[in-house]
């Protein structure tokens, strides 16, 4: 029995998701500010023919304390904004997906709805979005809007921050749904030019919204013509029981954290139940687990590399995602593992760029086709067929042909 | 050395200027036709490629306009793309400081002029329209007495984020484990009426530290956010004599500010046909202009000046008796205002159209569109030339009348009129836009009020 592929997706932040990376990587300190350091590590993606790439991005400085700056100089600081790194990608590649972070708790639903659906067109239906909500109040601050209150992290399940959490979440749900109807608000067909009528569009196949909500209503149409998606892949980070039910209602895609193969499978269970009780009608979540990857060719070369990077740290690496430290042929067979559990992908977080990336695209990729469990080559089309889910007609469309 | 002509090309834009029925017309929104019209402008050594926004479908008489393009990019994603297919070309977007807040929208400059290693450029807009509104959470509009302090404020606000980061903040030293100079970069605190705010910049200084700024607008209002915060402003093109007040009013303002006259730029936008006589030249031009206005774009245009319903009216016919309705509100929506006394400007069509036998249609064309320079390639460059040379703009932002391929000919048969004529560069000669400007390194403003 042949076994199904899995989907490789490559998280991109910074110089590396460990905190002291920069102190090891051989790109220049400023070299993210820069389109060709980007441009190299997407290109080596690319060869590598993984799915997906993704950019974070948050509305505040980087800091090890929970809210506000930190006042330390050893580590990186500052970051461009990653919907315009994906931009800039675009007509650099040809078939990666490109799937930026963005905040929807200080930002407009209109302003993201259009900046990804022109992702979309100016990449050939290669875009993705991962939503995200900003609790800090050191980005309230740069707003100047609304008022958050400072709260402890490690009092996760104090009451006013499992209510704010809580609404933020919400509220990113709320955002989601502007997004996708403005998406749908011209059907696929809506352009006519039609000579002796004089009509360049067919006003009937243009939809207002009329979105009303708790914190936004919002009028529509966009002014973005439909994509060639339809609607870019929508992807979530869930740690818990709420944002797996937000995954449910409102992502194609959902980046879970688990820290073993039961962990995994559990995990996976969750999600299905979550998909269950919202009453989930769209394809399957796809499923992707995350890991911190260092890898090196030997076991012991991978340890003394992430001990020397905890030490120029000044403690051990901590992180939501569970880190794997060995070789690639260890990581395929502990993929190969988690497989089985029923995860769908991988989102990997590369300790070091470019060399933990390196490692992925040339190590790992041939250990896992070796092991039969990855493609060689694209297929071709967009981000959606790459991941296996449908374009979804116009909501719209479906309305009037009902 | 005689003055050096600016140069920029705008994108074929959501209006009647825009003609989508020629069978050479191509798409309006595929990134092939923006990537041709920016290659043809780096060509043609330009100095940037201009975007407008509309941030919502115009509607006539409650319902979406249909007869022009409709649909676009968004500006910001679409310039970031356009750093990738371009090495010099400035990339300038119009972004409304109506719907965005200074933290994001300097951030994205920012991230823009990084990724395009200093090309980006900003025009400013604004909008008292609730209309457009509806699409924001923000909501509702700003009063118009407004317009211009939220602009002036968001400039200054951005640029204060702009120069948050010192200079040569990351220095990647690995041994002595410092990545920056300074503790927590960025810091800023902008206290103002219409913004206040405070925190970390993300991003750290830009090429151009301060991306270009645009700004269109002409009242005087206008003129005085131009003179006292851009670095170019985008006009209307007139007459010579037109230019030429308005260069003189607008320059005369800066010193005020203690800014040079070369800090602000005059660059009209500008249309332009070419024939290989002065004759085909303006038969073309009639022929455009027909292209620009079918049977049902003139009517649409007539009930602007009218608000009225005239779609029972024959557009060859005769103009409607009865006078522009004021009173009620503006039939037209998501478009600037354009006649400031719509019963007197009724009366002149209806006394025009009577001397030249004229009905509706071929009345619209003789009122409105009339293409800027019309003539062989020669004539075009003479004109252009003596435009600027006599102060009446230091440049154009030429608006082709076909996407993709209308900037073409411009670039292959003027371009190399002007670099004769030595005054257009024929090589690039720096690498930010604000090089290709000859603006100058960017004017702190000073980390007012920061902590």
């Amino acid at each position: 029995m042949t076994e199904k592929t899995l989907h490789l997706a490559v998280a991109l932040d910074g110089l590396g998701w460990h905190p002291a990376a920069w102190r090891l990587s051989r790109a220049g300190a400023s070299a993210p500010l820069t389109a060709r350091y980007w441009a190299a590590l997407a290109g080596e993606a690319e060869r590598a023919t993984l799915d997906l790439l993704t950019f974070e991005d948050s509305l505040d400085l980087q800091s090890t304390r929970p809210d506000g700056p930190d006042g330390r100089v050893d580590q990186l600081r500052g970051r461009l904004d990653a919907v315009q790194i994906a931009a800039r990608l675009a007509p650099l590649t040809r078939h990666i997906g490109l799937v930026p972070t963005t905040s929807t708790t200080h930002t407009e639903p209109f302003h993201l709805a259009t900046g990804l659906a022109t992702l979309d067109h100016l990449s050939g239906g290669r875009a993705g979005w991962r939503p995200r909500v900003s609790a800090r109040r050191a980005e309230a601050g740069h707003f100047g809007r609304r008022e958050f209150p400072a709260w402890d992290p490690t009092r996760l399940d104090d009451p006013e921050v499992v209510r704010l959490v809580g609404d933020l979440i919400a509220e990113a749900g709320d955002a989601v749904e502007v997004v996708r109807r403005l998406w749908d608000s011209w059907q696929d067909d809506a352009e006519i030019r039609d000579v002796a009528s004089g009509r360049f569009v067919d006003r009937e196949r243009l939809h207002y919204i009329d979105f009303v909500g708790r914190w936004f209503s919002v009028k529509g149409p966009s002014i973005v013509p439909r994509s060639p998606q339809g609607q870019p892949v929508v992807a979530a980070l869930a740690h818990s029981s709420v944002p797996y039910a937000f995954a449910a209602r409102h992502a194609d895609v959902v980046f879970v954290t688990p820290t073993d193969a039961a962990h995994a499978a559990a995990i996976v269970a969750e999600v299905r139940a979550a998909e269950a009780a919202v009453g989930r009608t769209e394809p399957p979540l796809r499923v992707f687990a995350d890991l911190n990857v260092l890898l090196d060719e030997s076991p012991s070369l991978a340890r003394r590399r992430g001990a020397r990077l905890d030490e120029l740290h000044g403690r051990e690496f901590r992180s939501d995602a569970t880190a794997f430290t060995g070789t690639a042929a260890d990581l395929a067979d502990l993929l190969a593992t988690w497989q089985r559990s029923g995860v769908d992908g991988f989102r990997l977080r590369p300790a070091v760029l470019p060399h933990d990336l390196t490692l992925i695209t040339r190590a790992l990729v041939p250990a896992l086709r070796g092991r039969g469990l990855f493609r060689v080559g694209y297929p071709g089309g967009t981000l959606r067929d790459l991941l296996g889910l449908p374009r979804p007609a116009s909501r719209y469309a479906v309305a009037e042909t009902a | 050395m005689p003055k050096q002509i600016i140069l920029a090309a705008h994108f074929p834009g959501v209006n009647n200027t825009t003609v989508w029925s020629d069978p050479d017309s191509g798409s309006q929104i595929d990134f092939s036709s923006f990537v041709h019209l920016a290659r043809t402008a780096e060509r043609g050594k330009f100095d940037f490629f201009f975007l407008a926004e509309g941030l919502r479908l115009r509607e006539q008489r409650g319902r979406i306009h249909d007869l022009d393009v409709v649909g676009r990019p968004d500006t910001l994603t679409l310039l970031a793309a356009l750093a990738s297919v371009t090495s010099h070309l400035g990339l300038a977007g119009t972004l409304n400081a109506t719907f965005r807040e200074p933290y994001e929208l300097a951030r994205q400059l920012a991230s823009l002029d990084h990724l395009s290693g200093g090309r980006a450029a900003w025009n400013v807009v604004t909008t008292s329209d609730a209309f457009t509104g509806e699409n924001f959470r923000r909501g509702g509009y700003l009063d118009r007495s407004l317009r211009y302090e939220r602009a002036a404020e968001f400039v200054r606000t951005a640029r204060e984020l702009w120069e948050s980061w010192p200079a040569e903040a990351i220095v990647g030293d690995r041994d002595g484990g410092r990545y920056v100079t300074e503790a927590d970069p960025g810091a800023f605190a902008h206290h103002g009426d219409q913004f206040d705010i405070a925190g970390h910049f993300t991003v750290p200084r830009s090429p151009q530290v301060h991306p270009v700024i645009l700004q269109a607008g002409d009242s005087p209002d206008g003129r005085e956010f131009a003179a006292s915060s851009a670095d170019a402003i985008f006009s209307r093109h007139g007459t010579l004599e037109d230019g030429q007040e308005f260069y003189r009013d607008v320059k005369s303002r800066l010193a005020r500010y203690g800014r040079h006259p070369d800090d602000l730029k005059i660059i009209p936008g500008v249309t332009f046909v070419l024939g290989d006589t002065d004759a085909e030249a303006q038969e073309r031009a009639h022929h455009i202009r027909r292209q620009q206005v079918s049977p049902q774009t003139a009517i649409l245009l007539l009930e602007q000046l009218w608000n009225r319903d005239l779609s029972a009216y024959d557009p060859d016919g005769p103009l409607p008796a009865v006078d522009p309705d004021v009173s009620a509100d503006a039939i037209s929506r998501g478009r600037a205002g354009m006649y400031p006394d719509p019963v007197a400007t009724a009366r002149r069509w209806r006394a025009l159209a009577e001397e030249k036998g004229l009905g509706i249609r071929d009345l619209i064309i003789e009122v409105t569109g009339r293409q800027s320079f019309v003539g062989t390639p020669r004539q075009v460059a003479d004109r252009m030339d003596h435009f600027v040379q006599s102060d009446a703009a230091d440049g154009f932002i030429l608006v082709p009348h076909l996407t993709p391929g209308g900037l073409d000919r411009f670039v292959d048969q003027v371009v190399p009129l002007l670099q004769e004529r030595g005054v257009f560069r024929t090589e690039y000669t720096g690498t930010t836009l604000r090089d290709h400007l000859g603006l100058g390194p960017a004017r702190p403003v000073g980390r007012v009020g920061a902590a």
